[in-house]
């Protein structure tokens, strides 16, 4: 075992593993973080913990993530290259390391710009960092982990042993070079990967077909990336705006279909489709699965954490595998 | 080049209110190129001053002047006692023209008269462009001559973030995706091979990140050096 992490046993043990998403709260409302801790709790092998996604100030990902480890859900805290050098990121690491942290996802982290978006004011004015970049970061756990060293050089007497995950989009702009970009963050020494959402399932097994073919799935463990869907326009927003992610039509319809049957009726409306939304999480929960090379799914529901226990259900991936 | 982009007149009036002499000192390299701090810029921002001047009641005398450089001590020393005739110089040189001057004006303060952008080209009249970060270390021969540090908004070094969206960046629709740019050219060189190497965390000591830098060359040092001395001996024996 390189980190001795929850998620590396059930990879390890050839079970489809499954992780969740916890967003911290915009304050230091612990509390927050331990009641969704607990709505994920047994349902999920390890829970992300954003760091100021979107570039949003939140509770920072270690704090929040030592919090729900206190709750017994095991975190895996992200670090993005957006805010820190590399003094920080690797302080940081030894000290999530030293509070029992052991798993730990690299990402460039979305642009400050995006802080300022909706009804939010952020910090659109911030320096960024980028010292070093997600494949750079990656080589840092690594090098800290399997040889007892910092990125200078200078020995480590107790490593950091965390189980090195990074984020992969298949399916963005230039598509033909992202699989070489996964390559990457593989040979840079990325253990597992969470991918961006997946609708196009079609578009997927292609990019898994030449990641299969370099042999990729077979160095690392790829988990699919899986949104759950609330509404027709939260569809059609995540198609036209979020990168690399598109929807088909034929989903956008279904959603459309039952929202209309609700008519007038807006809170019905709702709820039609939020159940719509769950049966095509499922769904795309499966045809994820059943891809050859696909190790796991990694599912956000985001600020609607109290999805997923219905949905590991109805996927039939409860219960989670346990290891004492 | 160097690109400059003006000052809102409000911002510079705020500058230049309280002086009573006040000279527009425009740069006619950089800048000029790019219409935000030569000698015509310099003439305008002088009109400017002095109708605002006029409007608010204050009597000021503000003139204009133009020279080659500001970056170089030959093109303004021949100026500068016209210059040290004012309270204040306001340069529309780049920050480096308004930081030289500055140096050597004595009780004279200098104060910026453009914003300094950036180090672009003139891709289309009127539309300049930033390439290059000044790094300090050049890998242009890695990326396809598509700087990744200046062009990329999180100055990624091993291929693109989840960000690009049909080629653009992440951060607007207006700004094309470095990365995006850098596979295709590398396509068309038939060198994308190049790309799967990691390239490890880069030392940026050379940026200015290591503080501010200098290049000195050693041999043109010497030779002024000796030149100087010389000079000084066909002196002495006079
Ligand atoms: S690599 Fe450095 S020197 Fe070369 S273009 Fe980019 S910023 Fe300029
Ligand atoms: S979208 Fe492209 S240019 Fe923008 S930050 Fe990502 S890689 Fe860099």
């Amino acid at each position: 075992m390189k980190s001795g992490s929850n998620l590396e046993k059930v990879i390890a043990s050839g079970k489809p593993a499954v992780t969740a998403e916890l967003g911290p709260p915009m304050s230091a409302d612990g509390h927050e973080v331990r009641k969704k801790a607990r709505l994920l709790k047994g349902f999920c092998d390890a829970a992300n913990i954003t760091d100021c996604q979107t570039a949003v100030v939140r509770i920072s990902s270690i704090a929040a993530a030592v919090i729900a480890l206190q709750e017994g859900l095991e975190p895996v805290m992200q670090m993005t290259c957006r805010d820190r050098n590399r003094i920080a990121m690797q302080a940081d690491l030894l000290g999530g390391a030293a509070l029992g942290l052991r798993n730990c996802l690299c990402i460039a982290g979305d642009h400050q710009s995006f802080s300022a978006a909706g009804r939010l004011k952020g910090h659109p004015g911030a320096k960024n960092v980028y010292d070093v970049d997600t494949c750079q970061l990656v080589g840092i756990l690594k090098k800290m982990r399997d040889e007892g060293k910092q990125e200078g050089g200078d020995p480590l007497e107790v490593a950091p042993k965390f189980f090195i995950g990074a984020s992969w989009t298949p399916m963005a702009d230039p598509v033909d070079f992202r699989p070489v970009n996964l390559m990457k963050k593989v040979n840079a020494g990325a253990d597992f990967i969470q991918t961006q959402g997946i609708y196009d399932i079609e578009g997927f097994r292609s990019q898994m077909e030449k990641i299969r073919k370099m042999g990729l799935h077979e160095r690392t463990a790829i988990l699919g990336g899986i949104i759950v869907p609330k509404s027709a326009m939260m569809l059609k927003y995540m198609d036209s705006s979020v990168a690399g992610v598109s929807v088909p039509k034929s989903l956008i319809d279904r959603m459309n279909k039952v929202k209309a049957e609700a008519g007038e009726d807006k809170k019905k409306a709702r709820e039609l489709q939020e159940q719509e939304g769950l049966r095509i999480t499922v769904e795309l929960i499966h045809q994820v699965l059943e891809t050859p090379g696909v190790k796991g799914v990694h599912i956000q529901a985001i600020e609607w954490e109290s999805a997923i226990e219905g949905i590991v259900k109805a996927a039939g991936l409860y219960p989670r595998p346990a290891f004492d | 080049m160097i690109i400059g982009s003006q000052k809102p007149i409000e911002e510079i009036w705020e500058m230049v209110k309280d002086f009573r002499k006040v000279l527009v000192f425009g740069c006619n390299t950089c800048v000029a190129v790019c219409h935000a701090g030569g000698e015509k810029e310099a003439e305008t921002i002088a009109s400017l001053i002095r109708m605002r001047a006029q409007q608010e009641g204050k009597e000021m005398e503000v003139n204009h002047l133009g020279v080659m450089r500001h970056c170089e001590p030959e093109y303004f020393d021949p100026v500068m006692d016209e210059v040290k005739k004012y309270d204040l110089v306001l340069s529309t040189a780049c920050g480096v023209g308004v930081n030289f001057l500055s140096d050597r004006t004595g009780n004279i303060p200098v104060y910026p008269g453009i914003n300094t952008s950036f180090y672009g080209a003139v891709e289309a009249p009127g539309n300049f462009v930033e390439l290059c970060a000044g790094c300090g270390n050049c890998i242009l021969h890695m990326t396809g001559g598509i700087c990744p540090i200046a062009r990329c908004s999180k100055t990624l070094m091993n291929g693109p973030c989840g960000g690009t969206n049909n080629g653009k960046c992440e951060v607007s629709k207006d700004i094309d995706c470095a990365w995006f740019l850098i596979v295709e050219r590398m396509k068309q060189l038939g060198t994308l091979e190049k790309l799967s190497e990691v390239i490890p965390p880069r030392n940026w000591s050379t940026s200015r990140d290591g503080g501010p830098r200098r290049v000195s060359l050693e041999h043109i040092r010497a030779y002024e050096e000796q030149e100087a001395q010389k000079a000084a001996t066909a002196g002495g024996k006079k």
